[in-house]
């Protein structure tokens, strides 16, 4: 015992002494992980665990950054990408967040994916003051400049989302029976509500929602008893993976609804092709980025830009998924905000530049998407187009549409 | 026929609880070593490892509870994620619907997870063995669910979860939050391990272990099997849910997601790769929750689960019986070595 008390005693003194020598800040301009010749970044996406297929984007931004470097950086800084696996599970996204931010010291954490992992370090990293950038979540919570001033989104949200198919059904099919098929999660609840509030006074259209869970093996259940309700038009709002199975489920049970998948699950590659593209013709979404299987963009240049940086920095890459578009498009908006900032890189400055985005172009979006934020305005992206699968791609048709910010 | 009787109990006591005892010195050298590393470590560390630290201590208590039930009292258990996920939420829901104190809550959680724990094992001593895993297993499926749940969303945020706050070192102590929670949860573990082994080296313990190692010759000494095995699953929820409660404000933050069938596999895995029946391995067990998937996701980010499932292969062939085995055998061969 008295051991242990001398024991504790000297570990006080030199915790002591430690803290004092930590203490002591460096009043540099620019904030941590940023050097004369480098700026680090953090990001936390899920490489394992039952979303494991976002994993690419992850791995599209890293590739990204490659190729910035291997270009001469941002204002002659390298980009050191720092990415971690948080397996889509909370208390994970908690100690990866603090090692990016504690023990790694990064700029800022850019992208980190999932709603319930991005709302677990939300309050974290607004009290630490480093931003969270981009998350790669259309919640609509992400846009709530006076309450959570180091959180932004990017992509549109989801009650945009769903209120921008509401307008096209109420449009084109009136008499439609819906059936919705949704995430029993934030991301799900927030789509169906935005559709809801698009519905208005129509909500009765809605006939049966199905919803189900992450943990779920399979959704077969929940398209069986969609499709006893009687409905004729279908919205899945769901992750690649179910939105696949549901796709195909619907497919193998030779029911015919019109099929409306959301934006997440759009990728060729990931989504349809798994689905088996003859249950996924004629599935409608909606897109603001260019689809890199649709040969409309082949003489793009815009494409030949994308084709040529997959070629050299990530061969391996699925070509045919939205996620490699979606990932080099994000990126591209970080850089943008970084090359704003200059040489003043304090997390003030690139939050300010961040929220100062004016018109900017992202090559791979659809023609007329720009993106626009304004320290009252932290959703980039607004607008977006309806599209048809027609067996082997994308076709968009109709105008760009304003889904009007969040609430 | 008390003769036989009399036989089965004599060789009842010659299957010892622990195979083979590690000699006295040795284990209190080790553990003198283990705490004082273990109290000068958050002074050196940064703080999110201290966080890390304090994870695996949380997981180690879970872990001993579950030690308890399946290693001391041979029930299996895959649902404990589902004790620790209602520690969890009894302690977030007082902290920020009610206002209770934290340090208020840690009682209220054990004493809810302990009535959890005993009713559920009422319905458990009807399964035996892989029946009562699987019936278990429904529980940790069913968790998450039922927490996201439109009837229980006023009290438990449904799936937004709840934000809980961390609190404050008490006393003016000269240390950050993160350093008191580690004191608070090496503190409170050692008082929970120090219980659980005086438990089971008792009247009690010896009860316990014999239901595990010959049930009917138990019930024929007279132990009340039914009584001590919903006991002990009892006083093993109460430890898992000690350990949710923790977590809720280490993590500060409690959402259904956190708290699925995959929580439960990691609490059994640390039982296994601890040692069964072993009360320090709990803490091996811990650690290897904690750092082994950082390290497999070092090794290869697109295979981080294949390169965990590899090295939990090894590990397993290495030392089967645990950590916990692996020392006894190695001390044990060096003290016959010395002698």
């Amino acid at each position: 015992m008295r051991l242990a008390r001398t024991a504790l005693l000297g570990a006080v003194a030199l915790g002591l002494g430690i803290a004092v020598s930590g203490v002591v800040p460096a009043m540099a301009e620019n904030g941590p992980g940023v050097t004369d010749t480098e700026i680090k970044i953090g990001h936390i996406g899920p490489y394992s665990g039952p979303a494991s297929a976002y994993g690419t984007i992850g791995k599209t931004i890293g590739a990204y950054f490659d190729k910035v470097n291997a270009e001469g950086g941002i204002n002659g800084r390298k980009i050191n990408f720092i990415s971690y696996d948080d397996g889509y599970s909370p208390p994970k996204t908690v100690e990866q967040a603090r090692k990016l931010v504690e023990s790694d010291e990064v700029l800022l954490i850019f992208q980190s994916l999932g709603t319930a992992t991005n709302t677990a370090i939300q309050k974290y990293m607004n009290a630490k003051k480093v931003p969270q950038l981009f998350v790669a979540t259309g919640a609509t919570k992400w846009g709530m400049p006076e309450k959570y001033h180091w959180t932004m989104g990017w992509q549109p949200n989801y009650q945009s989302e769903g209120r921008i198919y509401a307008a096209y059904i109420l449009q084109n099919y009136p008499d439609a029976k819906i059936g919705v098929l949704y995430q029993n999660d934030d991301y799900g609840k927030d789509l169906l509500g935005g559709l809801k509030e698009g519905l208005g006074d129509k909500t009765g259209m809605i006939v049966a929602e199905a919803p189900y869970e992450t943990s779920d093996p399979t959704i077969d259940s929940q398209i069986v008893n969609l499709k006893a309700s009687g409905a004729d038009l279908v919205i899945d709002i769901a992750t690649p993976k179910f939105a696949a199975q549901a796709i195909r489920k619907i497919g193998e049970t030779g029911w015919n609804p019109v099929q409306i998948v959301n934006n997440v699950s759009q990728s060729v590659g990931g989504v349809l092709k798994p689905a088996g593209f003859e249950n996924a013709k004629g599935v409608l979404s909606t897109g603001y980025l260019k689809d890199p299987t649709d040969p409309n963009w082949k003489d793009d240049q815009s494409f030949k830009d994308w084709s040529a940086f997959m070629d050299e920095y990530y061969p391996d890459g699925d070509r045919s998924s939205s996620f490699t578009v979606y990932g080099y498009s994000v990126a591209q908006t970080l850089e943008q905000v970084l090359r704003q900032a200059g040489d003043d890189l304090s997390r003030e400055n690139v939050m300010a530049q961040a929220a100062n985005l004016k018109d900017f172009v992202m090559p791979m979006a659809l023609p007329g998407i720009v993106v626009n934020t304004s320290p009252t305005d932290y959703f980039p992206i607004q607008q977006m187009q309806m599209m048809r699968f027609n067996g082997e791609r994308w076709e968009m048709f109709g105008p760009v549409i304003e889904g009007s910010g969040g609430n | 026929m008390p003769s036989t009787l009399a036989a089965r109990f004599k060789s009842l006591r010659q299957i010892p609880a622990k195979p083979r005892e590690v000699p006295l010195s040795w284990s209190r050298i080790a553990l003198i070593a283990g705490l004082v590393l273990a109290v000068t470590l958050p002074f050196v560390v940064k703080n999110f490892v201290i966080f890390q630290l304090t994870m695996v201590l949380i997981y180690a208590i879970a872990i001993l509870g579950l030690n308890m039930l399946t290693g001391f009292n041979g029930q299996f258990s895959l649902g404990h994620s589902a004790f620790y996920a209602i520690g969890a939420y009894t302690t977030a829901i007082l902290m920020e619907i009610y206002g209770f104190d934290f340090y208020l809550t840690i009682p209220v959680a054990a004493l809810i997870c302990f009535a959890f724990g005993f009713l559920f094992g009422l319905p458990a001593l009807r399964l035996e063995a892989i029946y009562l895993a699987l019936a278990t297993f429904a529980l940790a499926a069913a968790t998450p669910q039922i927490l996201k749940s439109t009837p229980l969303s006023p009290w438990t945020g449904g799936v937004q979860g709840i934000y809980v706050l961390k609190p404050d070192p008490p006393f003016g102590l000269p240390v950050n939050s993160d350093q008191w929670l580690y004191f608070l949860t090496l503190g409170i573990g050692l008082v929970l391990a120090v219980i659980a082994r005086n438990l089971i080296d008792s009247r009690s313990g010896r009860a316990i272990i014999a239901i595990r190692d010959n049930p009917i010759a138990a019930r024929a000494m007279g132990v009340d099997i039914a009584l001590y095995k919903t006991l002990v699953f009892g006083v093993s929820a109460l430890y898992a849910g000690i350990a949710g409660s923790l977590s809720a404000v280490v993590v500060q933050f409690v959402a259904p997601d956190s708290f699925t069938f995959v929580l439960a596999i990691a609490l059994f895995v640390g039982l296994v790769i601890g040692g069964v029946g072993s009360i320090p391995g709990a803490v091996i067990g811990g650690l290897f929750l904690v750092f082994v998937p950082n390290f497999a996701e070092e090794i290869s980010k697109g295979l981080a689960g294949a390169v965990y499932g590899a090295i939990l292969i090894l590990v397993i062939y290495a030392m089967p019986s645990g950590a916990a085995g692996l020392v006894r055998m190695l001390v044990a061969k060096l003290a016959g070595r010395s002698r």
